[in-house]
């Protein structure tokens, strides 16, 4: 059962890539704050000024 | 501080995967609907070839799957990722692509299907054309998420997007490894897995996709637009971030529970179950997240159908994720595989979950595109009820159907045999749940045109606001980058692209050193297995193109009560040659990996002409068309030669042989049917006759005497 392996090393490769991506997510302070982001959420709205029905910028 | 940028929001691609939403999931339920009656009434296909059961489940399937939800993912990471990371998407153009493109491939889907063009692998069937244009449409749309992400002027990436990476990531595996096949024409390939190897590659597929296409997109919109609806930051935003590791890191082990008492190792199996029962600690972990974000908030749960319709996608998501780890406890499924349970299952979790989630954001987000108030909050309501209705008038019938027939299978009476020998009696037996299925079915569609209706009228009565501006500073990358703006990013664009080609030529090159290596079967070879004759390998490929596989199951498991109704049990050895493998997930009528040798020739014949006339009361349509429509032996050679690569044991230079073969056989089975008072004229040349030789030929190669000829 060669492909039961070969999924397995597919499975621990896609899973290592996980796992660098959360050592990169940690080191980089992305869990720096755990409160915030979810408060972020609430008022990004505030910052919309105004609303216009062409861009002016790329 | 760095100064203030303005930008605008996409507004009008948003709008676009919105509408595709709302048209798909009525296409995709009234597929759906059609195929349910047909269950009940087989005349509902109109006696058309192209709208038989097997042929429109997987069009429905897809359709589900791919045009209703994967629109809606789409729609909700386009709303979401800009505002998240404050920034417009990375290329407009990108957006244009990936919308026409996405909505082109469902159009070739819904083409293809019902014209039998299909691999037969559940939630893969798209020929390979097809395939690479999935490919293709996903990696535009991964180039447009990087790189907004990548110009984001938001530092913090919130937990939803990292939902939507796993998802994109995991997708793009998934589907390169599941649909590794060699063509033969423009709409036929053979996989390069056979057998044991190809349903285990098809259920890791099949599972994952579950899992990142139907589940973890879904999350992230989740932690996004429930706490936008209920206007209160998630109950934890600590507990989203393990909820995500969690799940992405235990989801992937699980795909062996979908082939538990197969052939499939043991070990394997085991692996399979625990990783599933682990998988249900993250699970409840995001659905308690997301039901505590409404703490305080539940009054508002009363007056808004907006968070209604998200309240029972969450419950459903619970409840799925409940009951899929039970389902992958071997005792539990020995019960419950095979049977409508599984079909209960998959629809809490997609009407319930996917369903309910799509349309509470489709009533969030109209609005908001068109800058005024919902049409009607009356109808939003009315549609929730209807959806909550529909779901438990689909499901609770189905779950009994599941139940009831699987008990009858394993019935054994006194007299130590089967109770209900007969198959049919079981299936007659659960038909008026499948009516009932009808009706939930005809409820739940019936909401969902009551949402399309308020969702144009809401449109009608305002205007698209098409860009948004928004105003945020730019961000402050730390190291290297620090201090460089966005627009930076797109300046090195080349080197952005550069190693986005790196990844997609290096995934190339694996796709095509990995599958020579792994060719070589590592099965247990039972000497008397023998390749499939070119005439069976025919009637194998009319089995695949009327889908009979979503009906019958090909895979007798080593339980008493199905080695006495089907014979012996199946072994991983007998599938060598099983290329695509069509072990089937449903036993609406019964497993057929025995049936060779069972009845004889004209008895086919006759059943397949007319099924009631072999077994009163089947809901089994009849396929006419196959005692009209003659043997395509045009791409028998290349088939062939295409099997020869891959190491099956035909002899040298036999594809120049294999159609004089495959008139021979077709000659000797034409004659036997005359024999016994069918008389048509240029009968061995009809398509019935390599589908008779095929469904002989199944499991015979390990019974004592063998029935029929074989090459060499």
């Amino acid at each position: 059962m060669k492909i039961i392996f070969f999924l397995i090393v597919l499975s621990l490769i896609t899973a290592t890539g996980f796992l660098l991506a959360f050592f990169w997510a940690v080191k980089s302070g992305q869990y720096e704050d755990d409160i915030t982001p979810s408060m972020r959420l609430m008022i990004e709205e505030d910052m919309i000024e105004k609303i216009e029905s062409k861009p002016n910028s790329k | 501080m760095t100064q203030s940028e303005t930008f605008y929001y996409d507004n009008k691609i948003v709008r676009d995967f919105g509408v595709a939403t709302a048209l798909w999931c009525v296409v995709a339920f009234t597929v759906g609907l059609i195929a349910a009656l047909q269950l009940v009434w087989p005349a509902a296909n109109l006696s058309l070839e192209y709208t038989t059961f097997g042929r429109l489940r997987p069009l429905h399937t897809n359709a589900a799957i791919f045009a209703f939800v994967g629109n809606g993912i789409f729609m909700g990471v386009y709303y979401s990722l800009q505002r998240l990371l404050k920034t417009r998407m990375y290329s407009d153009l990108l957006s244009k692509i990936h919308f026409w493109g996405w909505q082109l491939i469902i159009v070739a889907a819904a083409l293809t299907l019902p014209l039998g063009i299909t691999s037969s692998k559940e939630y893969a069937e798209l020929e390979w054309p097809i395939d690479i244009a999935i490919a293709l449409v996903w990696v535009v749309f991964g180039i447009n998420m990087f790189g907004t992400i990548l110009k984001r002027r938001e530092n913090h990436l919130y937990v939803a997007i990292w939902f939507y990476i796993a998802t994109w990531i995991t997708v793009t595996i998934l589907h390169i490894f599941n649909n590794l096949e060699i063509p033969v024409s423009a709409f036929k390939s053979i996989p390069v897995f056979a057998g044991v190897q190809d349903a285990l590659v098809q259920w890791w597929y099949g599972h994952n996709a579950v899992a990142f296409f139907l589940t973890t997109p879904y999350l992230g919109l989740m932690y996004y637009f429930l706490p936008k609806a209920a206007n209160r930051p998630v109950y934890s935003y600590k507990l989203s971030i393990i909820h995500f590791w969690a799940l992405i890191f235990i989801y992937i082990w699980a795909g062996p529970h979908h082939l538990l008492y197969t052939s499939l190792p043991g070990w394997a199996q085991a692996l399979g179950t625990v990783f599933s029962l682990m998988l249900i600690a993250p699970s409840w972990g995001g659905m308690l997240n997301g039901l505590l974000t409404l703490r305080g908030a539940w009054d508002k749960v009363r007056q808004d159908p907006v968070l209604k319709f998200m309240v029972v996608a969450i419950t459903a998501y619970g409840m799925a994720t409940l009951e899929g780890p039970l389902l992958s406890i071997k005792s539990v499924n020995a019960i419950s595989h095979y049977t409508d349970w599984t079909i209960a299952h998959v629809h809490v979790g997609t009407l319930g979950w996917n369903g309910m989630l799509t349309f509470g954001i489709l009533y969030w987000l109209w609005p908001r595109l068109y800058g005024n108030k919902l049409f009607s909050t009356k109808l939003a309501n009315l549609h929730f009820w209807l959806g909550t209705l529909g779901i438990i008038f689909y499901t609770v019938p189905i779950y009994w159907a599941g139940w009831t027939q699987s008990m009858m299978w394993k019935q054994f009476g006194a007299d130590g045999l089967l109770v209900y020998s007969n198959f049919l009696e079981t299936v007659t037996q659960i038909l008026p749940m499948y009516m009932l299925r009808v009706l939930g079915g005809t409820i739940y569609i019936t909401g969902a045109f009551v949402m399309v209706y308020n969702l144009i009228k809401t449109a009608r009565s305002g205007k698209l606001i098409a860009n948004v501006e928004a105003s945020a500073p730019a961000r402050a990358v730390a190291g290297s980058h620090k201090g460089e703006y966005w627009h930076k990013w797109i300046e090195r664009k080349p080197i952005t692209m550069l190693i986005a080609s790196a990844v997609v030529v290096a995934i190339g090159g694996l796709v095509e050193i990995f599958p020579m290596m792994l060719i070589d079967n590592n099965v247990p070879k039972i000497a008397s297995v023998k390749p499939y004759t070119p005439l069976e390998l025919e009637g194998r490929d009319i089995y695949i193109k009327e889908g009979c596989v979503g009906c019958h199951s090909q895979m007798v498991r080593p339980f008493r009560s199905e080695t006495e109704r089907y014979g012996e049990y199946s072994k991983s050895g007998e599938f060598i040659y099983d290329r695509p493998f069509l072990w089937g997930s449903k036993r609406t009528g019964p497993d057929l990996h025995r049936v060779g040798g069972k009845y004889p020739n004209s008895w086919h014949y006759n059943h397949m002409k007319d099924p009631e006339t072999m077994s009163p009361g089947s809901i089994m349509p009849p396929y006419p068309w196959l005692l009209k429509k003659e043997i395509n032996s045009d791409y028998t050679a290349a088939k062939i030669k295409v099997l020869q690569t891959l190491n099956t044991p035909y002899p040298n230079g036999y594809a120049d042989r294999a159609v004089a073969d495959l008139k021979l056989q077709a000659q000797g089975i034409a004659d036997d049917l005359r024999k016994n008072g069918v008389e048509v004229e240029g009968l061995e040349n009809k398509e019935i006759v390599a589908l008779i030789a095929y469904l002989q030929r199944l499991g015979t190669d390990i019974k004592p005497k063998a029935t029929v000829e074989r090459i060499q």
